[in-house]
């Protein structure tokens, strides 16, 4: 059987700060339809292998090939633009305009219509069926019409995911989707990612261990900038240096 | 939708026919007041929806206002009075947006004067401008046979352009274009995050406000028969971010509103006293503190505008 090509595959990825190395060497492969975590203890270089990937920072050293082709190099929204898409540990929204107007500039944003000057927004029905279909995914459908700053803050990070959701990505990157809620609002959000399209490859950083084991088929383990294990959730917390310099650590 | 349509439509009519009921010096405050609301207006655009601010913008009146009156004393045509304009405007809006919209904030903002201050000290010191003179004695074009030396033809000249310009603005801040750049203004990065080449759309954003402003430019010579390096100076582009302001930022009409207000204020007050700039910089605080939303803001009865 021949394993099928990789959708994110990257290869010693190294990335100075200075002196300092964030991350060291990383080599990662993420097949199609693969639900992936990576954990690691605070300062292991996840966040920042999550702003390689999209272009937000380049490299020292290493590639990045995203189905098929090199993309290390191209500004963030030629990345995006490829079919991947993120969303942020610090919720990053649209606070003024309204939940509908967030999900639809996100769908939108494939660029088909977006330069029209005189045209109305009505003309381009595509955009506004696919905001109010992740509407009804991450669960704000009730709230369309409300401006953001007036949402909860569960629910904005459940926006936070809808407009990363909204591009339509193949690869969707989710940087700590239940950072800072509740362990009710993590429950909804746990069950929402679970229901997500399995076309959609997911590479989630997470701390929770709850979500990440029922949410991923493989674990990556990062620590001080480097893959320190690999395997399924099981595997990697049997694993005694996983358990010795995070689990552990952790508590 | 009705009765808006048919106060716009009173409005119109009302504007049209000022002359017939109003003397030269009301009738010339009218003719500026739409000159400088298209003006305010195509800065609007970039401020208050691009959430670009810009104090340069005086550069593309000064130039669409020279091209115009360089161009008008070659020939009194359509083509001198507005395409040249136009099109030396996108071109220089163009080049100036260009080396400045990846900045952002104060350096946009120092920039944008730097450019606009580069123009006005050459227009000062060039001789085949003028230099601090300027250009006399322009003619106004002739435009399908009809000659706009005549006052009548010129008003509605002017009220039609005002009419075409808020048309087409409004319809730009409408579009898809216009709600990327709204989303610009709330976060530039999430929208390059989601896949917009957000330099790009900025790009068009400044291009298309700098041509409109232009245009205004170009009206102003039309109106005047005469051009000064005064129109690069950074008063031009202070007046212009004022009556947006006054006005209320990113509502269009407030820019209309604004210019209304401030060319009224200046032509009332001053006739009573020399420090009218006094008098419309205390107007312009207790705006600032009070109403933030400016006159659009306060007539919708809320502080803030709307989302």
């Amino acid at each position: 059987m021949t394993p099928t090509a990789p959708l994110l595959l990257i290869e010693g990825l190294t990335r100075y700060f200075g002196a300092l190395s964030a991350l060291n060497g990383v080599s990662l492969n993420i097949a199609p339809r693969d639900r992936r975590a990576l954990i690691g203890p605070n300062g292991a270089g996840k966040t920042t292998l999550f702003n390689l990937i999209t272009g937000h920072l380049a490299p020292s050293a290493g590639r990045i090939l995203f189905d098929g082709d090199v993309i290390t190099g191209l500004p963030v929204h030629a990345v995006a633009r490829r079919g991947m898409s993120r969303s942020f540990q610090r919720t990053n929204l649209f606070p003024k305009l309204r939940v509908l107007e967030n999900l639809r500039l996100a769908a939108a944003a494939d660029g088909r219509g977006s330069y029209d000057v005189f045209g109305r927004i009505e003309r381009y029905p595509a955009p506004l069926d696919r905001a109010r279909a992740v509407a009804e995914m991450v669960g704000l459908v009730e709230r369309l019409t409300e401006v953001v700053g007036s949402l909860s803050y569960g629910e904005q990070r459940q926006l936070e995911v809808g407009v990363a959701l909204a591009t339509s990505p193949k690869l969707l990157l989710l940087d700590e989707p239940t950072a800072g809620m509740s362990p009710e609002e993590t429950q909804r959000m746990t069950r929402m990612l679970e229901g997500l399209p399995r076309e959609v490859t997911l590479l989630i950083i997470e701390h929770d261990m709850d979500v990440v084991s029922s949410l991923a088929d493989r674990v990556t383990v990062l620590h001080y900038g480097e893959v320190l294990a690999e395997g399924t959730f099981d595997e990697v917390k049997q694993d005694p240096r996983v358990f010795e310099v995070y689990l552990g650590g952790a508590g | 939708m009705i009765a808006r349509l048919l106060g716009i439509a009173a409005l119109v009519a009302g504007v049209a026919a000022f002359p017939a009921v109003a003397g030269a010096y009301p009738v010339k405050l009218l003719q500026e007041i739409l000159i400088w609301g298209i003006f305010a207006m195509s800065l609007d655009l970039l401020m208050g929806y691009a959430g670009m601010v810009s104090f340069g913008h005086s550069a593309f009146f000064g130039i669409g206002a020279y091209v115009a009156a360089f161009a008008l004393k070659q020939t009194p045509h359509l083509l001198s009075a507005l395409v040249l304009p136009a099109l030396v405007t996108a071109v220089a809006a163009l080049i100036i947006g260009f080396c400045s919209i990846r900045t952002s904030g104060v350096y946009f903002i120092m920039l944008t004067l730097a450019f606009s201050q580069m123009f006005f000290a050459y227009a000062f010191q060039a001789a085949w401008l003028g230099a601090e003179d300027g250009v006399f004695g322009v003619p106004r074009p002739r435009l399908l046979g009809l000659d706009l030396a005549n006052p009548t033809a010129f008003h509605l000249y002017l009220v039609a352009l005002a009419g075409l310009a808020v048309l087409v603005l409004w319809r730009i801040v409408g579009s898809p274009f216009g709600h990327v750049l709204r989303g610009i203004h709330e976060n530039e990065g999430r929208m390059e995050a989601v896949g917009y080449a957000v330099q790009r759309y900025k790009l068009v954003a400044f291009v298309t406000a700098g041509t409109v402003g232009g245009m205004a430019g170009a009206l102003y010579t039309q109106l005047n028969l005469t051009i000064s390096p005064d129109a690069f100076y950074w008063t031009t582009s202070g007046e212009a971010l004022l009556m947006v302001i006054i006005g209320g930022t990113g509502t269009l009409w407030g820019s209309l509103l604004g210019a209304a207000a401030f060319i009224l204020l200046q032509s009332l007050v001053s006739s009573y006293t020399e420090r009218w700039m006094l008098i419309l910089g205390l107007t312009f605080i207790l705006f600032v503190l009070f109403a933030p939303g400016g006159m659009v803001g306060a007539l919708r009865g809320r502080v803030g505008r709307r989302a």
